[in-house]
């Protein structure tokens, strides 16, 4: 029987927290700004789309320990439970000096209205901690989930290229050993259960554990990254209780890669699994940096995008078209299906009460196969799909063996396309072929027209996005490219 | 007098922070470090209470009844307020046409509109008891568009505007080429981060005092006082900064505002209310979008004739700002080019959604945009470089020089800045590129183009250009400064200081920037039209004037010298042959008392408006800039990349010019947002469906243009007497993007072989564009 205590335990800056009071959907930021009135970080959309709130939660990966960074407005306490939350509060020094972060912002003219700014700040922070002499691009792609509406961000990223000073003299590097020791000695290796009336917060102790507490509670809401689940509190109000969080598991936090193909837990974030999926599925490196935000995908994971169900997530046309398998564990019990079998209709999967994603599974690419995966939609970065796609094709001589062609946007659920598969199938892989693919492509889809895209744009480009593929496999130039000075 | 003080200062250095001098923002130290204080940051006292607004779900409906059961027994529920707990008027239009309820009545005329508030001890107890209540409707035929809304015959909102000079028709019939047109021009939410917010505390007898994230207090503070029925010099409305504004929170703060205060009076505890973003967005107005019709004769030089223009707005169930908003439009139809005979008219109409409001440009980016559109339609027509067109086009000095409205253009500099920008940008070998590169054919082609800007400085409701201002010295010589702007991250506060500063000629950090308040200055006017600095800064600039006149009476009647002998040097005085340092100074004033406090005030000159005859001079001068855009777009799918921008903008000699900077490529990107990838979007029960940063996009760091170069015209000094020469900055440049609309354009156009105006309307998504393409034809295989 593993053991229990009722409160969860976490770093706020300096200080250690205890709490034994909260509800399943409490946040983070409420906790700072309410509970301990620290008011630096601030409340900008309540979705995590704005970055206003953006604070750094530190974590132990193996000795060591990652900062990332988070928004604070759907990071729900639950999931806090030995980690160190740092808020822009922190790092200013003693005598209130600027911090170099700070500095550069202030010298460079880095903030107008300054709503935006301590979280600006905090994603800065972040990327400097990992690489204090960042490029235009890496800015860039750390500030996808911050928004201003007042600078233009010029001068954010000219402060961004000239902040002074070193990491490894940084105050959070100076109490490295400090927040370890205390992290480590507030694990117990206990689960966390709190019950507030009928409100119930489970931290599971270990994926066993999980399968445990689910076997006990087939009804809970799974939460991961919670950034999807934190909008249904946010937003829509809903009641997660009892809610099980599972993102600190590293049982689930596996990736194994083999020369078959890797193998991810459910808990792997976008942002943990990036530097796999460069070296293993190159073809997906810029795919995958247009999902979310940084903090987005800091919090977010593989196995929640999927096992969430939505026809809109990013991952799985991608997945399904290298043919990824799914695992999905109940007690004891595991079962691997297609990762395409497990979406069945709209809000529809294939998992039992009980039953969580634990892992996913996907081949590499046969040799010499053709990959690729698009995303289209309203703003290049930080926004929905109108039409996501994942392409793979093998030919046998210059004949399509294999075509697995998977949308997303185009359907109830993350779809395959089938009758522009068979098109392809047994030809030569050429344009006329495509063509052909193309036309079929309105048999597979009837989508739908909302305020990302009309039914037309997204057929038209679904089609169109096949013959981009098409044009890159023959060497033309089809991308978007983006020089910066 | 010579003291230890006065050792440390040289007497050539110049003080710190003084005017034309690049001067960081005076909160940026806080906006870093998170201690920059926001309404919602303010300490709440013990027992406040917070309010949530209960809104519409029907665009227009009869309201038969509303049982609030269900809302007064959930958990922490104080009370709930309607239309029947206004002891004042229950209107809150801004210009006095009783058409803005601040609880609907009987009937709702938008989704989202508000009937109601829950006041409970939590913010999320109020939020969530506000879904509860049960709302029985009776629908009613509704109009959401614009287009539907002109065939529907709906009202206007209000009146109507007609601007004309010269003949037209014969014009146009004599013109050797003519071509009609259609624009739609999109909406635009203000996205400010930090969302509509007031805090009210209840004071004595009949006052309360209300933080309210504010573009204009007196207007809220008149507002407050009209739904309360007390007087104006009972209610007190603070705001020490706000988390941005761009002119929404010009009149929209009056609903936040007034529900506080009236709960606070009804209860006796400070009360809160802070809508969540989506109900943010759906509750309040936005940018109008246009639908304008153009008929343009012109020759073969590409010469306009006669232009021939109808305006039509969506402006929501009310007329709030739409008039002046619409006025705007037309008034900027001309933009930095000269029309022959012109007649522009304006529609303003009733919609059912959410009434229209200010933002940024005021409606005159809606407007210009036809002129830059207008003189892309004649290079295609002729299949010439749109800048020549423009160029042949530009105000004439001393002819061709006025304007639909009969205001004579006295300060056009736009050929002057196109020639600098044309040759920064290096224009004309870039065009040649991208044709080239556009003629090798292949999905990404690309396109480049210049657009200009001329934009009117002035509030057209011409008693508005006035301001006023409180300086304090105070006896250790250090400076208080209040005035009626608002800071809203433009830095008009740090501007204001410096010009203080410089009269005074102390350094900056010797002034102290403090909240606007009702209480210090009175009946201001709206932190808008880019005219904070103009306005604010020429009041401070008096007041400090007027004590520092006082100052040198008295220390040309102590020390018996001339007037002019009396001299300011940086943080000293010189008086005669003896060199004070300014504290010293200041306690010698003080002993002998001199008034050290005065209250600033300034008025526009010169300007004037007969609105029925469409005939004056509504603006005191012109801001003048232009931007060169091109950009990469993909064929198949309607994405885009902007490449590159340079701008050359017009803003005088800045009284700081990393401020301005700031403001310029600050309202480049918001208005590349607007033309771009910013879509308001209603659905078929006239839901507004993108109403939070999920679903509605505004530019990210990585949409800025890849190179961005924006300079300021240092040569530019304003012919007025402006302060110290300087011109406005808020509004002017968020039209420069314009030129990624068209650069967009062209590179729709290469599909065709630019044989046709491909007519993109804004904003111009990646679906819009893609649209374009497969309207031109397509491209290639």
């Amino acid at each position: 029987m593993t053991a229990v205590r009722n409160e969860i335990r976490f770093l706020l800056n300096d200080r250690e927290e205890r709490l034994s009071a909260i509800r399943s959907s409490d946040n983070l930021l409420d906790h700072l700004r309410l509970s301990r009135r620290l008011r630096g970080t601030k409340e900008g959309c309540a979705e995590g789309d704005c970055g206003a709130c953006t604070v750094l939660v530190g974590r132990r990966v193996g000795e060591g320990l990652v900062y990332e960074p988070v928004n604070a407005c759907i990071r729900l306490m639950g999931s806090l439970d030995l980690t160190h939350v740092v808020t822009v509060e922190h790092l200013a020094g003693a005598n209130g000096e600027l911090h170099p972060v700070q500095q550069a912002l202030v010298d460079h003219h880095g903030s107008q209205c300054g709503f935006c700014t301590p979280g600006f700040v905090m994603s800065l922070y972040g990327l400097w901690m990992r690489n204090s002499r960042p490029s235009v691009a890496e800015i860039e792609e750390a500030l996808q989930g911050n928004l201003c509406r007042c600078t233009g961000y010029q001068p954010i990223i000219e402060a961004a290229r000239s902040i002074e000073g070193s990491p490894a003299e940084d105050k959070l590097a100076a109490e490295r050993a400090d927040v370890l020791a205390r992290l480590a000695a507030m694990d117990d290796g206990a689960r966390v259960e709190i019950r507030t009336g009928e409100d119930e917060v489970i931290v599971p102790a270990s994926v066993d554990d999980l399968a445990e507490v689910l076997a006990s509670r087939p009804k809970a809401t799974v939460v991961a990254g919670s950034t999807d689940v934190g909008l249904w509190i946010t937003k829509l109000m809903r009641n997660i209780s009892p809610a099980v969080f599972i993102a600190h598991l590293s049982g689930l936090k596996g990736v194994e890669v083999t020369p078959e193909g890797v193998t991810i837990g459910a808990g792997v974030s976008y942002d943990e699994f990036q530097s796999v999926l460069d070296a293993e599925f190159p073809h997906l490196s810029e795919y995958w940096r247009r999902i979310g935000g940084w903090q987005v995908r800091a919090m977010g994971t593989v196995g929640g995008n999927v096992a969430n169900g939505s026809p809109i997530g990013d991952t799985p046309p991608a997945l399904i078209a290298l043919g990824a398998t799914v695992t999905l564990r109940k007690g004891a019990e595991r079962r691997t299906l297609p990762l395409e079998a497990y979406f069945i209709a709209y809000g529809k999967q294939d998992r039992e009460p009980g039953e969580f994603v634990e892992a996913l599974h996907v081949p590499k690419p046969a040799a010499g196969s053709l990959d690729a995966a698009y995303k289209v939609s309203k703003r290049r970065e930080e926004d929905i799909s109108a039409v996501a796609c994942g392409f793979h094709v093998e030919l046998d001589g210059n004949r399509v063996k294999v075509a697995r062609l998977a949308y997303g946007g185009m359907a109830a659920t993350p779809k395959r396309a089938a009758a522009a598969e068979a098109a392809l199938i047994g030809r030569p892989w050429a344009l006329d072929t495509v063509a052909a693919a193309e036309a079929a492509i309105v048999q597979d889809f009837q989508p739908l027209s909302d305020w990302r895209a009309s039914a037309g744009y997204r057929a038209r480009v679904a089609a169109n996005l096949l013959r981009r593929f098409y044009l890159e496999t023959a060497g033309e130039t089809v991308r978007l490219v983006r020089e910066t000075a | 007098m010579m003291n230890k003080q006065m050792d440390n200062v040289a007497a050539d250095a110049g003080i710190r922070g003084g005017v034309h001098l690049s001067q960081r923002h005076d909160s940026a130290h806080k906006h870093v470090t998170g201690l920059a204080e926001y309404t919602d940051d303010i300490p709440e006292p013990a027992g406040t209470l917070h309010a949530y607004l209960g809104l519409s779900d029907r665009a227009h409906a009869e309201i038969v009844s509303i049982d609030f059961d269900a809302v007064r027994a959930a958990p922490g529920v104080v009370g709930v307020l309607t239309a029947a707990d206004v002891p004042g008027s229950n209107d809150i239009s801004p210009v006095g046409k009783h058409d803005d309820p601040l609880f609907a009545e009987g009937k709702v005329e938008f989704h989202g509109q508000q009937m109601f508030a829950v006041i409970a001890e939590t913010r999320d107890q109020a939020r969530r008891a506000a879904k509860l209540a049960k709302v029985e409707y009776r629908d009613l035929p509704f109009v959401t568009d614009v287009a539907e809304a002109v065939s529907a015959d709906y009202p206007y909102v209000t009146d109507p505007l007609k601007l004309e000079r010269g003949e037209v028709e014969p014009a146009m019939a004599a013109a050797p080429r003519r071509l009609k047109g259609a624009m739609r021009v999109g909406g635009q939410d203000h996205f400010y981060l930090e969302g509509h917010i007031a805090f009210a505390f209840p004071g004595e007898d009949d006052e309360v005092t209300v933080y309210s994230s504010t573009q204009h207090p007196s207007e809220v503070q008149h507002m407050v006082a009209h739904v309360l029925g007390v007087p104006s010099n009972a209610v007190t409305i603070i705001v020490r900064r706000m988390g941005g504004g761009f002119g929404g929170k010009e009149t929209q703060p009056n609903i936040f505002a007034s529900i506080t205060a009236l709960a606070a009076k009804k209860y006796h505890r400070a009360v809160k209310l802070r809508p969540d973003r989506d109900d943010d967005m759906v509750a309040t107005g936005k940018r109008h979008d246009f639908l304008n019709e153009y008929e343009v004769g012109f020759d073969e030089d590409g010469r306009v004739l006669a232009v021939d223009g109808v305006f039509a707005a969506r402006c929501g169930f009310s007329a709030d700002l739409s008039g002046a908003v619409t006025d705007r439009a037309l008034f900027h139809a001309d933009n930095s080019y000269y029309y022959p005979a012109v007649r522009l008219v304006s529609r303003p109409m009733k919609t059912n959604t959410v009434s229209n409001t200010a933002f940024r440009g005021f409606g005159g980016p809606q407007g210009l945009i036809i002129a830059e559109r207008i003189m892309e339609e004649i290079a295609y027509a002729l299949g010439k470089d749109p800048l020549e067109v423009r160029r042949v086009n530009f105000y004439g000095d001393g002819e061709r020089n006025v304007t639909p409205y009969h205001q004579t253009v006295t300060d056009c500099i736009i050929e002057r800045v196109v020639d600098e920008l044309v040759e920064s940008a290096d224009y004309q070998a870039r065009r040649q590129a991208v044709l080239d590169w556009n003629a090798k054919g292949g999905v990404i082609r690309k396109g480049i183009a210049i657009s200009t800007v001329k934009f009117g400085i002035s509030f057209t409701a011409t008693w508005y250009n006035q301001a006023g201002a409180l300086v304090h010295v105070y006896s250790d010589g250090s400076v208080h400064l209040n005035h009626g702007g608002t800071e809203m991250g433009q830095g008009l506060f740090t501007k204001v200081a410096q010009v203080v500063a410089d009269v005074f000629q102390i350094d900056l950090d010797r002034v102290k920037i403090t909240a606007t308040t009702t209480a210090k200055v009175p009946n201001t006017s709206a932190t808008a039209a880019s005219s904070g600095s103009d306005l604010n800064g020429m009041a401070a600039e008096n007041a400090a004037q007027q004590i520092k006149d006082r100052l040198i009476d008295f220390a040309a009647e102590k020390y018996s010298v001339d007037r002019e002998q009396v001299v300011f040097q940086p943080n000293a005085v010189l008086i005669g042959n003896r060199r004070v340092s300014f504290d010293d100074f200041i306690k010698e004033a003080y002993i002998a008392r001199v008034h050290l406090s005065a209250a600033g005030f300034y008025k526009t000159p010169d300007i004037h408006w007969d609105r029925a005859a469409g005939k004056g001079r509504p603006f005191y001068y012109f801001a003048y800039g232009a931007a060169c855009s091109e950009v990469s777009v993909d064929t198949l799918t309607g994405e885009y990349v902007v490449d590159r921008a340079d701008v050359l903008h017009d803003v005088g000699r800045s009284l700081n010019p990393a401020v301005d900077k700031g403001q310029v490529e600050g309202a480049f990107v918001q208005g590349m947002g607007w033309l771009t990838t910013e879509e308001l979007w209603w659905d078929d029960k006239g839901r507004l469906r993108t109403h939070a940063p999920s679903t509605y996009k505004i530019p990210l760091a990585g949409d800025r243009p890849a190179i961005f170069n924006v300079k300021l015209a240092e040569w530019s000094v304003n012919k007025e007497p402006t302060i110290r020469r300087s011109k406005a900055v808020g509004e002017p440049p968020f039209m420069l993007p314009i030129s990624v609309l068209e650069a967009l354009s062209m590179a729709v156009a290469s599909v065709a072989d630019y044989r046709e105006c491909p007519r993109l309307d804004a904003p111009a998504t990646p679906e819009r564009v893609l649209k374009a393409i497969d309207r031109l034809g397509g491209r290639e295989a």
